[in-house]
């Protein structure tokens, strides 16, 4: 096996695009690592990202937030502005693992694993963020709910990787949330995440919403339905059913050794009504 | 050895406090070397393949292309270790275990193994051996396996314990019965009775170190073995008996264990880590990985279990029955059997019967997980229990006490109780603030009583006093959860002198009589005992040094806090000596002073518990949080009452991880889909509440302190503590572990309707 710490993007992208078929990127390597245990793993190239200059930065514009694909999850609570801006995502990437954990991983790590449990990839699909993906033809970008295609799968292309996620700042009376249910407290994974981006109107009534399901597809999803239900509402009971139910219909679980699909189904609805509330109240409306 | 009364009105001087324990320093620096931090020059690395299929007959195995590989040294199968079982079933059974011979019996079953010269070279040959297998139905589940059209697994098990014979083979192994007097009169003077049925999953006892071992065969025909393991005496035998060992020709040494629950009193990868090191003729390292453990370890029975107990309205219980079936793995043993025999040992009843069921399943062999067997019976038992206190309105707690056995008591397994602890557990759990704590919304309290026999066995200690005056005591017991702590301070107490100077280790199988294991909380009952007959000896040498160095007969001497003394007036003027100024003198009075001991350590008092535990269940998400937890448990006299309190919280951490989460889950193709810590869910630390403690003191009377074994009776209550509490807060009965919030939301809907 072969290990590679590049110093610019263009190094990176052409190691990687003449690489051979088991070539991999690394950021925190907190799914890498665990994964080259297995027997059945084999890695020929890894190529690691976080020399590239930038590359663990969390950088502003004038209407964005940049963060590096090399930005440990635990720097995002440490940045006061980001967490103001957008604590629901702040909240997700800081329920990965555990301490130890957050110190490592990454956000880019998390959404290119592409696992559908993913903690921070629902958080970012509801915040709308987009992802600047650099390759041998230059930077484009995407949005981050088209990237992860199914388990394991992203969208990414031969030579490419994600530079940095953007996120835009957001305006005023708008807030964000993200719970996921574990069956235990820590250190495990999602059964259902759920989160939620709302913006209100100064009558407190939902004018968009963005509502997005990890953990009940074979890649996140993002709920129109469920958005739907709220917009132009202002989160009383009968939105929240509504809610509720939109994303219990849009689920598509399946029965395995982490939860049956009734189960799954039926928290997704409970877990939105929550979150909901949560980013209503952060989005400054009173229920 | 007799419980001597004169020790509960004195004050004991080491017996009783809390000293740092002698191996914690290596524990947290690092430096403790555990069974994979052994290493010998030129050795090799050992990889084990194994059966993906749950059940299939091997039709052939051919190693040519795994021996080809560069680096790779020997290549065993099971032809490499040949049957010198002689006919003793239960060694076959861990011979075939450790290798399958005609067919693998679930998956993970070794069925090769590799030595080479690296970790790549023996992946490589993993994968180039060629297994043709011929897969077969399998079964997993126990309903499943007792049913008459189910796959069975070995043709020539007839349950064992029917009359007549039966003369077609199944997959019962074996039934068993326990109990007194007439059960259906008994029930027919009930006013009330509960009966219901119930399922516990398999469960894995969890400990952190997986099992690794260097293993070297000399040439010389000697061997050695460096593991991880609760006894390495019984290692020594297993495997001795395995390779066609004498047993004085394989030295066993044991390394610090990281945890062990029962699951290290068996041998898994041991033998086939010596084979391939005979093959080879150099040293062998084997380590398991954690998927390993999980797939091809011990972890305990899945259980089915029919409980029916009647009362009359005074609260007093008629009449009680179970049927218990426990899996065993696809080989039989007596599970079931023990679930049966402890089922209603806390309680006094004039009529009860038990049954058990032996039920082989395409699942790894069961091994023992502290207090093995019990904590399902006690789950089904103690839920029914309280399900019936409820239905004829008594307190929980009250009708416990009403009918608790008691001195004098015939248990529902056969003996007659001596003095017990279930009276005083419940009247302390009765009393204890916890139990009139308020509770707030969707919050449930439940309680629950455990019992465990506990046991005693062979054991051998030798006692060193050295020319300074400290001690060296050598134990056969494994040190698994403190003991070399409790010792010193059973040696301190006897010897009169300090615990500091006393240096307590676990010898290896070459310098110590043999020893059983550390199972059957045995480790400080019986190494006590004697710990305690070896320091009398020594004190009996040193009053004879004594005698010569004061030049006055033996029989004037007399010992007393530590120090030989001149009794009566005649010789007024002598200054007590010191085991120090003994020692001293040791060279010019007969040499080197050690007191030595074998014994089998009879009269290992029973154990009862009494639990106390508060959840709260989210009704919208069927998720559990333990809120609040208190075990209430006898110790009969508890030397180092941080470590009893320490096997009383951990064995509640385990059992409130059984309760609610863990679980071995299968495929429809039989193959384990959770193998690993991510997805069997042993608790994490902001998992569990503190858990409160209160030690009871009620003495065994077959120890001179009066101790009893403390580490295993505390798993038996949670799993129906915690169900009695979940039930009570969720309004629904629980009768499923784990109760997983996909379990327990289905009951609540259920309920609803
Ligand atoms: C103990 C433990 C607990 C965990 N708990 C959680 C949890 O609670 N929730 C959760 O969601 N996850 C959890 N994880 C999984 C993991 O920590 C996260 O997915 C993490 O965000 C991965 O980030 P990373 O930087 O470590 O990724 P890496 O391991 O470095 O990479 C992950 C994958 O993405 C690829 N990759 C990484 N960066 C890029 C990039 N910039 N461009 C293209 N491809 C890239 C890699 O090649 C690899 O395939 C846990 C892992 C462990 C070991």
């Amino acid at each position: 096996m072969r290990y590679e710490r590049p110093e610019t993007i263009t190094d990176a992208t052409a190691l990687l695009e003449n690489a051979p078929d088991r070539a991999f990127v690394l950021a925190g390597g907190t799914d890498l690592l665990v994964r080259m245990q297995n027997d059945d793993f084999e890695a020929e190239l890894v190529v690691d990202i976080k020399s590239i200059a930038g590359m663990t930065e969390i950088s502003e514009t004038q209407d964005a937030f940049v963060v590096g694909a090399g930005v440990p999850c635990a720097a995002l609570s440490e940045n006061a502005a980001l967490v103001a801006a957008w604590p629901g995502v702040v909240e997700a990437a800081n329920l990965i693992g555990s301490t130890q954990i957050q110190g490592r991983c990454t956000m880019a790590g998390n959404l290119c694993n592409a696992s559908p449990a993913a903690d921070s990839v629902p958080a970012l699909v509801a915040a709308g963020a987009q992802v600047r993906i650099a390759g041998p033809s230059g930077l484009r970008t995407a949005a981050v709910e088209d990237v992860p295609q199914s388990p394991g799968k992203t969208s990414l292309k031969k030579g490419e990787f994600i530079e940095a996620i953007e996120l835009a700042k957001p305006g005023p009376r708008s807030g964000d949330a993200y719970l996921r249910f574990i069956p235990r407290t820590e250190m495990d994974i999602a059964v259902v995440g759920v989160g939620v981006r709302l913006v209100l109107d100064d009558a407190g009534v939902v004018t968009s919403a963005r509502i997005a399901l990890g953990a009940v597809g074979p890649k996140v999803l993002l709920v129109k339905e469920a958005a739907d239900a709220v917009i132009g509402t202002g989160l009383d009971d009968a939105a929240l059913d509504a809610l509720a139910t939109a994303c219990s219909d849009a689920a598509t679980p399946i029965d395995d050794k982490r939860g049956t699909v009734e189960f799954r189904k039926e928290v997704a609805g409970v877990l939105a009504r929550r979150a909901a509330r949560i980013a209503y109240t952060r989005a400054g409306g009173s229920q | 050895m007799s419980f001597d009364a004169t020790h509960q009105k004195e004050q004991f001087k080491s017996v009783g406090t809390r000293p740092l324990r002698p191996d914690g320093v290596d524990k947290v620096t690092g430096r403790a070397r555990y069974g994979a931090d052994f290493n010998m020059p030129g050795q090799l690395v050992a990889r084990v393949l194994r059966s993906p299929h749950a059940h299939a007959r091997i039709v052939k195995i051919d190693t040519t292309r795994a021996e080809a590989v560069k680096g790779v040294k020997a290549v065993v199968t099971a032809d490499d270790l040949p049957d010198l079982t002689n006919g003793d079933a239960a060694l076959f059974a861990i011979l075939d275990n450790c290798m399958a011979r005609t067919k693998a019996l679930y998956d993970g079953h070794a069925v090769a193994a590799v030595a080479a010269i690296d970790e790549k070279a023996a992946k490589q040959a993993l994968k180039l051996i060629d297994v043709e297998y011929e897969v077969l139905p399998h079964v997993v589940d126990v309903d499943a396996a007792m049913a008459p059209d189910a796959p069975v697994l070995n043709d020539a098990i007839f349950t064992e314990g029917v009359t007549p014979k039966p003369d077609t083979a199944s997959n019962v192994a074996n039934r068993s019965e326990f109990g007194h007097g007439d059960v259906e009169a008994g029930f027919e003077a009930a006013d009330f009775i509960v009966e219901r049925s119930y399922k516990t999953g398999q469960t894995h006892q969890g400990y952190i170190e997986p099992h690794a071992c260097v293993a070297s065969c000399n040439p010389d025909g000697t061997a050695e073995l460096w593991v991880c393991t609760q006894g390495h005496f019984v290692y020594r035998q297993n495997c001795a008996d395995l390779l066609g060992l004498e047993v004085s020709k394989l030295r066993v040494t044991s390394s610090e264990i990281g945890g062990g629950f029962g699951g290290k009193t068996h041998v898994w990868a041991e033998p086939v880590a010596l084979a391939l090191s005979r093959k080879a003729g150099r040293p062998v390292k084997l380590v398991m990985s954690r998927e390993e453990v999980f797939r091809a370890s011990g972890p305990t029975s899945a259980t089915s279990i029919d409980v029916k107990i009647g009362a009359r309205k005074d609260g007093r219980i008629t009449a009680a029955t179970a049927t218990l079936r426990y899996t065993s793995g696809p080989y039989p043993d007596m599970w079931a059997e023990l679930g049966a025999m402890t089922s209603f040992a806390c309680y006094d009843l004039e009529n009860v019967k038990t049954v058990g069921f032996e039920v082989v399943v395409n699942r790894p062999k069961v091994a023992a997980y502290r207090a093995p067997s019990a904590p399902m019976a006690a789950f089904a038992v103690e839920s029914a229990v309280d399900e019936l206190a409820h239905k004829i309105g008594m307190d929980a707690v009250a009708f416990r006490i009403k009918n608790a056995a008691k001195e004098g008591t015939k248990s529902s397994y056969g003996p007659v109780y001596g003095p017990i602890g279930i009276g005083p557990t419940l009247e302390a759990a009765k009393a204890h603030p916890h139990m009139s704590a308020p509770l707030r919304e969707n919050q449930g309290r439940g309680m629950a009583c455990g019992f465990w026999f506990n046991f005693g066995g062979q054991t051998c200690t030798d006692l060193n006093i050295n020319a300074d005056g400290t001690v060296t005591l050598a134990v056969g017991t494994v040190d698994v959860g403190g003991s070399r702590a409790s010792l010193s301070l059973i040696a301190a107490e006897e010897l009169g002198i300090e615990y500091q100077d006393v240096k307590a280790v676990v010898a290896d199988t070459a310098t110590l009589g043999y020893n059983d294991m550390t199972d059957g909380s045995r480790g400080t009952f019986s190494s006590s005992m004697a710990t305690i007959s070896a320091a009398r000896n020594a004190v009996e040498i040193m009053r004879q040094r004594a005698a010569l160095m004061w030049d006055i007969p033996v029989e004037d001497i007399y010992w007393e806090d530590g120090h030989a003394k001149a009794a009566g007036s005649k010789y007024g003027n002598l200054a007590p000596l010191s085991v120090k100024d003994i020692a001293a003198e040791s060279g010019n009075t007969g040499g080197p002073i050690a007191g030595h001991s074998e014994l089998v350590a009879d009269g290992a008092g029973v154990s009862f518990a009494t639990h106390i535990c508060d959840v709260e269940v989210d009704p919208e998400t069927g998720s559990t949080r333990i809120v609040r937890y208190t075990v209430i448990q006898d110790a009969g006299k508890a030397v180092h009452p941080s470590y009893v309190e320490g096997q009383y919280q951990g064995g509640a951490a385990q059992g409130i991880g059984w309760a609610l989460n863990e679980e071995y889950i299968y495929g429809d193709d039989g193959r384990l889909q959770n193998p690993g810590f991510l997805d069997y869910r042993i608790p994490v630390c902001s998992d569990l509440p503190m858990i409160d403690t209160q030690i009871l003191e009620i003495p065994n009377p077959n120890h001179p302190y009066g101790v009893r074994g403390v580490g295993e009776t505390s798993i038996v209550p949670p799993l129906a503590a915690i169900a009695n509490a979940v039930s009570n807060a969720a309004g629904v009965r629980m009768s499923h572990i784990p109760m997983s919030p996909p379990r327990i939301l289905a009951a609540l809907k259920d309920a609803k309707g």
